[in-house]
């Protein structure tokens, strides 16, 4: 049996097992604290930040998404500060990234009234769709570096160890062994990675070519190189225009 | 394709094998060394000996700036970039080189001749320009010739290592090294012939009572500190040393560690018999070639004469010391990011807590410290808490080591008492501003710190006096700069530097220095919006109360200080 801890959340005076996260207390009497990156499943690592609750007493804001629950601690999770980093933070990644597939965070930047031309001249996260396999397609200009693909890959879930990061700073990307095709590499396709990315930067590639615009019945006659090999338009067997 | 013959690396890596993943940094710096880089084929062997996963080798090798992926040139230069160096030239040398490569070589070679890199801060600011020519040393102002460039020459630095005492830095002001035997004659390993006749607790006791505080920015008390681990239960603990010096402007600890590197060792052999740690890990920047080599014989040295190794002078405490050359990442300065390090990953920062002296290295207790702070173990140990005390302010006692660059006439290390002021360090120890120049301003603590104006110059340095100014004491950088310079340049560098070094873990430290670095290119080329200033505050703010680690909580603070000193210089102009 956990011991209970007593805190405050937003004037609400709790008691919750010792151990529990901010995030999860808060959740507990129905104070949703915005997520980016937190996974219930997958290891947390407070990359986003956008979690983070005002602690009295404590010099910067807190990660609630790993920050256990002490006694009588005072919780703010919407204080002026809270809300003004949140709106910076959603601003850098608008500014960044391609975030016309993520609903969710699209959502948060209008209840944040963050502005997404805050920064003139940001140079954006562009990279060209990577196609090297006739499974799932990878779209690093939507990649939010939520981490989740990389640790489901590694001891999250699957132990494979396909994909890593190459680059650093604002020029960190998910790679492979010096940028190999995904096929070339340990990867055994088991999909993980897809399930778990929120951006839509890894994508099956059924939905991809669904999405532009072919037909199922099309998709089916694709020989298996032209689905492999297919870009925007190339494979449709009625242009005739595959590259083999 | 090129083969390469593997031979000799698998080789080497017998000896690495037992360590596992813990030796991919030495494994790399191995593999380097043979072919210049790190083709696909060594880290595909560096992986299977290792059991580390080969896109998890590429992910370390493409993070640390030293470690190469494609064929460089035969001489590798990095010139560094940052304030110090860019008041002397540094500019026009980076044109010079650049400008002697284009003409000296052919474009149909495969594999061209020089590599040049723009470089961080190399920690040689006081003997500015600096750069480094196959990782050794080379001083702008020596070198008079390509010859001499290319293949290193030129007289190399000596620092000018003065001050008002001289408590740690007495054994730095020849030109010679202080080897074992030196080192003992001056009473040297005295003091941890002491401390192994008194109880753990003791030593803990007298090293809180000291009132030492870490020397690497965070001044965090290094008794409560190594209380703290010992406290611990765990059989295996550690204790590292922090020599990852990388701070634009640091360059203390490369003195240290190149000058009297047994100092060291026994502050760090003393902290291990402190808190009950059998191993420990001396880690020191990829760029301090010559330091590495002295700790490297030092060590040896040590272990010859029984002051390292099995029952230590006789008695029943045994340690042993590995050495870690790091490979270009400011980052593995944070203690989490340098433990990752040593644990042959990306230098990625860790969740605080858990706290290091509760699980740090491999997840053990671990006592974390840098190399000054470690150079003051021996002298409190040999002078006792009273005398040590006696040194400095009430609030900020003992010696310390101020890292001198810039505009003035001795640019250098120098020793003080906590408590002189500024005007003392820079007009009278340094010999004062440049002939013909006025003080304009100082940049305390480094790049993660704050500027100074002339207001300032009575400021005492401690840290309670210093701090009532709004300004850190950092890891004691002092670079100043004249009336004439361009402020906004020296923004520019800082901004430059943290969006080159940010890690990209969190994203207010990701893409927030990415976006106070555009905006203040834009400022430098003149192209100021209204905006610019609000937007500079928020990222500051932003970065500060919600980055991971220090280095983004910090990324903003020296821009933000020279908005509140030259306001005017972050608002468009208007046209006269």
């Amino acid at each position: 049996m956990k011991k209970e801890i007593q805190l405050t959340i937003d004037g609400n005076t709790i008691q919750v097992p010792e151990g529990t996260t901010i995030l999860k207390a808060a959740e507990s009497i129905g104070i949703k604290i915005p997520t980016i990156c937190y996974h219930d499943y997958c290891t947390a690592n407070a990359l986003c930040r956008i979690c983070v609750v005002e602690i009295e007493g404590s010099r910067t804001l807190i990660p609630s998404c790993v920050a256990k629950v002490s006694s009588d601690m005072q919780v703010k999770t919407k204080s002026e500060r809270v809300i003004k980093s949140r709106k910076t933070i959603l601003e850098m990644l608008v500014s960044s990234i391609d975030l016309s597939e993520s609903p969710e965070i699209l959502n948060m930047i209008d209840e944040y009234e963050a502005n997404p031309s805050r920064f003139p001249d940001a140079e954006r996260r562009e990279h060209a769709v990577i196609d090297d396999n006739p499974m799932f397609i990878r779209d690093y200009e939507k990649c939010i570096l939520c981490w989740r693909c990389v640790q489901v890959c590694a001891e999250d879930a699957q132990y494979t160890f396909a994909i890593n990061f190459s680059g650093r700073g604002y020029e960190t990307q998910i790679n492979t062994f010096y940028e190999k095709p995904l096929p070339e590499t340990s990867c055994v396709f088991c999909g993980q990675c897809i399930g778990v990315c929120p951006t839509g930067a890894l994508k099956p590639k059924r939905e991809w070519l669904l999405q532009d615009g072919y037909q199922p019945e099309e998709i089916m006659l694709l020989t298996r190189t032209q689905r492999k090999k297919k870009t925007k338009s190339s494979a449709r067997p009625s242009s005739g225009g595959s590259h083999e | 394709m090129v083969k390469f013959d593997l031979k000799p690396l698998s080789d080497s890596l017998l000896d690495f094998i037992p360590e596992g993943r813990s030796a991919l940094l030495p494994a790399l710096h191995a593999a380097q060394q043979l072919y210049g880089y790190i083709p696909e084929e060594a880290a595909h062997l560096i992986a299977d000996s290792l059991k580390v996963p080969l896109a998890d080798i590429y992910g370390v090798i493409d993070f640390y700036t030293l470690f190469f992926r494609e064929p460089v040139g035969e001489t590798v230069i990095h010139v560094c970039n940052d304030p110090a160096c860019a008041l002397a030239g540094s500019d026009t040398i980076m044109k010079v080189v650049n400008q002697k490569y284009m003409f000296n070589d052919s474009v149909e070679n495969f594999r061209p001749q020089i590599t040049i890199e723009r470089a961080p801060c190399l920690g040689l600011c006081e003997s500015a320009p600096a750069m480094l020519v196959q990782g050794k040393p080379a001083i702008g102002k020596n070198i008079t010739n390509w010859e001499e460039l290319i293949t290193g020459g030129g007289s190399p630095p000596q620092p000018i290592v003065s001050g008002d005492i001289e408590f740690l830095t007495a054994n730095c002001k020849n030109e010679h090294v202080t080897n074992l035997e030196v080192y003992v004659q001056g009473g040297g390993y005295s003091s941890l012939q002491y401390a192994l006749s008194i109880p753990p607790a003791e030593i803990i006791n007298q090293v809180k009572s000291s009132g030492l505080v870490g020397r690497g920015g965070a001044a965090f008390p290094t008794g409560v500190k190594w209380e703290g681990a010992a406290r611990e239960t765990d059989e295996t603990k550690y204790v590292v040393c922090n020599g990852d010096e990388a701070e634009p402007g640091t360059f203390k600890d490369r003195i240290l560690l190149e000058k009297d590197p047994h100092r060291i060792l026994e502050g760090m052999i003393i902290s291990a018999y402190a808190i009950g740690a059998k191993k420990g890990y001396f880690y020191i920047r990829g760029e301090y070639l010559i330091a590495y080599e002295r700790i490297i014989q030092a060590i040896d040295d040590a272990k010859s004469a029984n002051y390292l190794g099995k029952n230590i002078l006789g008695t029943e405490f045994s340690f042993e010391i590995e050495v870690r050359r790091g490979a270009g990442a400011y980052i593995c300065g944070e203690e989490t990011a340098l433990f990752e390090s040593i644990e042959g990953k990306r230098g990625f920062p860790r969740v605080k807590p858990p706290f290091p002296t509760v699980s740090g290295l491999f997840g053990k207790p671990t006592v974390i410290n840098n190399v000054e702070t470690l150079a003051n173990i021996p002298l409190i140990l040999s002078i006792g808490v009273e005398a040590y005390r006696s040194i400095g302010t009430e609030k900020s006692p003992g010696p310390k080591l101020f890292c001198v660059s810039g505009d003035v006439q001795r640019p250098g290390l120098y020793e003080v008492p906590f408590g002189v002021s500024l005007h003392h360090l820079i007009l009278d120890l340094a010999g004062g501003m440049k002939e013909g120049s006025t003080f304009h301003a100082a940049l305390i603590g480094g790049a993660a710190g704050a500027f100074a104006g002339e207001d300032h110059l009575n400021v005492m340095l401690s840290f309670e006096d210093l701090r009532s100014h709004g300004l850190p004491l950092g890891s004691g950088v002092i670079t100043v700069f004249d009336e004439s310079r361009d402020m906004i340049d020296i923004c520019h560098r800082l901004a430059h530097f943290f969006a080159d070094e940010s890690c990209g873990k969190c994203y207010p430290c990701q893409i927030g220095t990415k976006r106070q670095y555009e905006i203040l290119s834009r400022i430098n080329q003149n192209r100021i919006d209204p905006e610019d200033q609000q937007r500079l505050i928020d990222l500051a703010e932003t970065m500060t109360d919600t980055s991971l680690c220090g280095l983004g909580q910090t990324a903003g603070s020296a821009i933000v200080s020279a908005m509140k000193l030259w306001p005017h210089l972050f608002k468009p102009q208007t046209v006269v």
